[in-house]
């Protein structure tokens, strides 16, 4: 029986971790002599308050979803994706080899070529990882991460000796032809009449990452193979005296995982750059952690929590635009979002559930 | 002759290059030797860097910048000792934040202090290590073969890269010849048995994260006062993981850690001297490679191809007293 109800498990615990957090990165505010206050007016301005804000936040939110999705798919089964930078590194590589490569008609198939191939590539990348896992028992943590730094010394290889045009010191592969650029919000929503930023960069990724979110849910809840992946999760022997493999099941999730986390790449490489830069993720795959510690694992959290974490990104730099304070604050947060909701839960939990039971006891 | 003195050269840089990595690769030995997984190495180092160049900087001492960032270096370490043992949270993911928060704190408070984009400022004289010269050396300096060697290898290292040399026998005497080491070994395998001995589990594994953070403090320190002049942002550069790696190199043992991070600092070396090795081999061979190599191989020695590395057994797993 569980000591708390539902509401509380789903909604205070991440709210009271979410609020600790917020009352740090204000105190660390204070202390570099800033105003937190102001400091989040102009956040909130920044990012929410013109559609060229907007555009920005659903940006980097379309990218934390696939990552956060990746992320969260995996804590279902108890595995530790932090992998996430390097699949999403290859999966840009899969989408710069399908843009460049095949000449595609219209925007929309190129969307879903580019789409598979992204995947593709990044679920190969978390194929070794798992493999190793499941087959040798080698720590996925710390295999995924090895293979973040490997990616992106392959991608350095890549792109400054095979995919940079001639001529070109940059080492940054060639611009994808026009047929592929994907529509903007801009060009989506001037058609039903809605004014929208021409400059901001959200773009048709933002539908694809929440068909991601729904997709995922009834994965999660709604197929066998998500019964199996959540058993498993819950209890290894258990799922394996049910008759679950546990190779299928590690190599399945942390395909998926890879191939979630490899799609970002059309919106960040495809729908943005234009072309595969160094260092195309930009952290993004580590933000997909805090994003789904503070979802709690489930495609809606991971939602909600991917446009929060896209509210501070757009936030952040407008503040390092207008303050003196620096873009790393995000950071700082998404630290402190990571610590309170995933290593120190059990200090918000352990004393609510003491509340709870003390209520319990006076209502019986 | 000279391509012996390369030689020595090249030598002289792998062991520059490997004693962060060394100093990083003991203090997580401790920590997951006591059974607390530590992928934050990096973070600390981090802290430490910035800290000890900053106080360095403003006091003019480069001791009471070490201390600083030892100082730094503790600070996290006790952030994930109070989430992985009292509060019983995900050894890993305290590590992932402590490595943000070092990441973000580090640039915040250089801007706030120094307003030079993230960066303090450069280290002149008593700020920083410089490097020692043993006795003889120059006198030795012109005697054939041994004479270089002395010169350029072994003497001219600032008393940091001395200290973490001396910190492998310490380390394995503390560990393989004490019974405090004796516990800490026994509390990463079998929790409950020291805990039936009567002995703190809390206790030794507090010792242990502690440790860690200092010799990650000495490692951080030595980045910016001793490997360069100041701190700059980012600057651990990923040698915590390295470190991480070296470690299951060397399958968590401290002999193991000095042979395993000098081989991975080789490797840094020659990433700088691509000439070196196009001479010594007769090809060409991406730098990209080198940097890439240390992980490769770690994932290779992971998958038990060659020689299994297992892991001390109640690593990551929290102690629960009770059930």
């Amino acid at each position: 029986m569980d000591v708390m109800p539902k509401w509380a498990e789903v909604i205070l615990v991440p709210l009271i971790s979410l609020v600790l957090a917020t009352i740090i990165s204000a105190l660390v505010i204070l202390a570099i002599g800033e105003d937190p206050v102001a400091a989040v007016k102009l956040m909130i301005t920044g990012a929410l308050g013109s559609s060229y804000g907007w555009g920005y936040t659903l940006y980097y939110a379309t990218n934390f979803m696939f990552t956060g999705l990746a992320v969260a798919i995996a804590f279902h089964a108890r595995l530790f994706n932090i992998g996430g930078e390097g699949q999403a590194a290859l999966g840009g590589l899969g989408v710069a080899l399908a843009c460049l490569y095949i000449p595609w008609p219209h925007w929309s198939v190129a969307l879903v070529g580019a789409a598979i191939a992204a995947g593709l590539f990044g679920a190969a990348w978390a194929t070794i990882p798992a493999w190793l896992q499941a087959k040798r028992g080698s720590h996925i943590v710390i295999t995924t991460i090895m293979f973040n730094f490997i990616a992106a010394s392959l991608l350095n290889y890549v792109l400054v000796n095979k995919m940079r045009p001639k001529g070109s010191m940059d080492p940054a592969s060639a611009r994808f032809p026009e047929t592929v650029q994907l529509p903007t919000l801009h060009d989506m929503l001037a058609p039903v009449g809605i004014e929208f930023s021409k400059s901001a960069p959200a773009n048709v990724s933002l539908l694809v990452a929440i068909a991601a979110c729904v997709f995922l849910w009834f994965l999660i809840w709604r197929t066998r193979l998500g019964y199996e992946i959540r058993s498993f999760g819950s209890s290894e022997s258990a799922a394996r005296y049910a008759g679950m493999p546990p190779f299928k099941i590690i190599m399945v999730t942390m395909m998926i995982s890879g191939a979630l986390a490899g799609m970002m790449a059309i919106n960040n490489v495809m729908g943005e750059a234009e072309r595969l830069v160094l260092n195309s993720v930009e952290g993004a795959g580590f933000i997909g952690i805090a994003v789904a510690l503070m979802g709690r694992s489930h495609p809606f959290g991971v939602f909600i929590a991917a446009i929060l974490f896209g509210f501070l990104y757009q936030g952040g730099a407008e503040l390092a635009l207008w303050t003196a304070i620096p873009r790393e604050l995000i950071v700082v947060i998404q630290a402190l979002v990571i610590l309170f909701t995933g290593a120190l839960d059990n200090m918000v939990r352990m004393p609510l559930e003491r509340i709870f039971l003390a209520l319990r006891k006076k209502g019986a | 002759m000279d391509m012996y003195l390369t030689l020595i050269q090249l030598l002289d840089s792998t062991v520059r290059l490997a004693t962060p990595l060394l100093l990083a690769c003991l203090a997580g030995l401790y920590s997951e030797r006591a059974g607390i997984f530590d992928i934050g190495l990096e973070g600390k180092m981090l802290a430490a860097a910035f800290f000890s160049a900053a106080i360095a900087a403003m006091t003019g001492s480069v001791w009471v910048g070490l201390a600083a960032g030892i100082a730094a270096s503790l600070v996290l370490s006790a952030i994930h000792g109070i989430a992985s043992i009292t509060f019983r949270g995900n050894q890993l993911i305290s590590g992932v934040a402590i490595n943000f928060l070092a990441a973000g704190m580090t640039v915040l408070v250089a801007q706030a202090w120094f307003k030079q984009g993230g960066r303090t400022p450069s280290l002149i004289g008593k700020a920083r290590f410089e490097p020692i010269n043993l006795p003889f050396a120059e006198a030795m300096q012109d005697v054939p073969i041994i004479g270089p060697l002395y010169f350029e290898l072994i003497s001219g290292h600032s008393i940091l890269v001395y200290m973490a040399f001396a910190a492998v026998p310490l380390t394995w005497w503390l560990l393989f010849r004490t019974r405090f080491g004796l516990r800490l070994r026994a509390v990463g395998e079998n929790p409950a048995a020291v805990d039936t001995a009567g002995v703190s589990v809390v206790g030794l594994r507090f010792a242990a994260v502690g440790i860690c953070g200092v010799l990650c403090g000495i490692a951080g320190a030595y980045l910016s006062t001793a490997l360069q002049a100041g701190f700059v942002k980012d600057m651990a550069a990923g040698r915590g993981f390295i470190a991480l790696a070296a470690l299951i190199f060397a399958k968590w043992r401290p002999w193991h850690a000095l042979y395993a991070t000098l081989l991975f600092g080789l490797f840094g070396a020659l990433e700088t001297r691509p000439d070196v090795i196009e001479s010594l081999i007769g090809m060409k061979v991406q730098g990209q490679l080198l940097s890439a190599l240390p992980y490769v191989m770690t994932v290779i020695i992971l998958a038990g191809f060659v020689g299994k590395a297992i892991p001390p057994r109640a690593g990551g797993e929290p102690y629960v007293k009770e059930r």
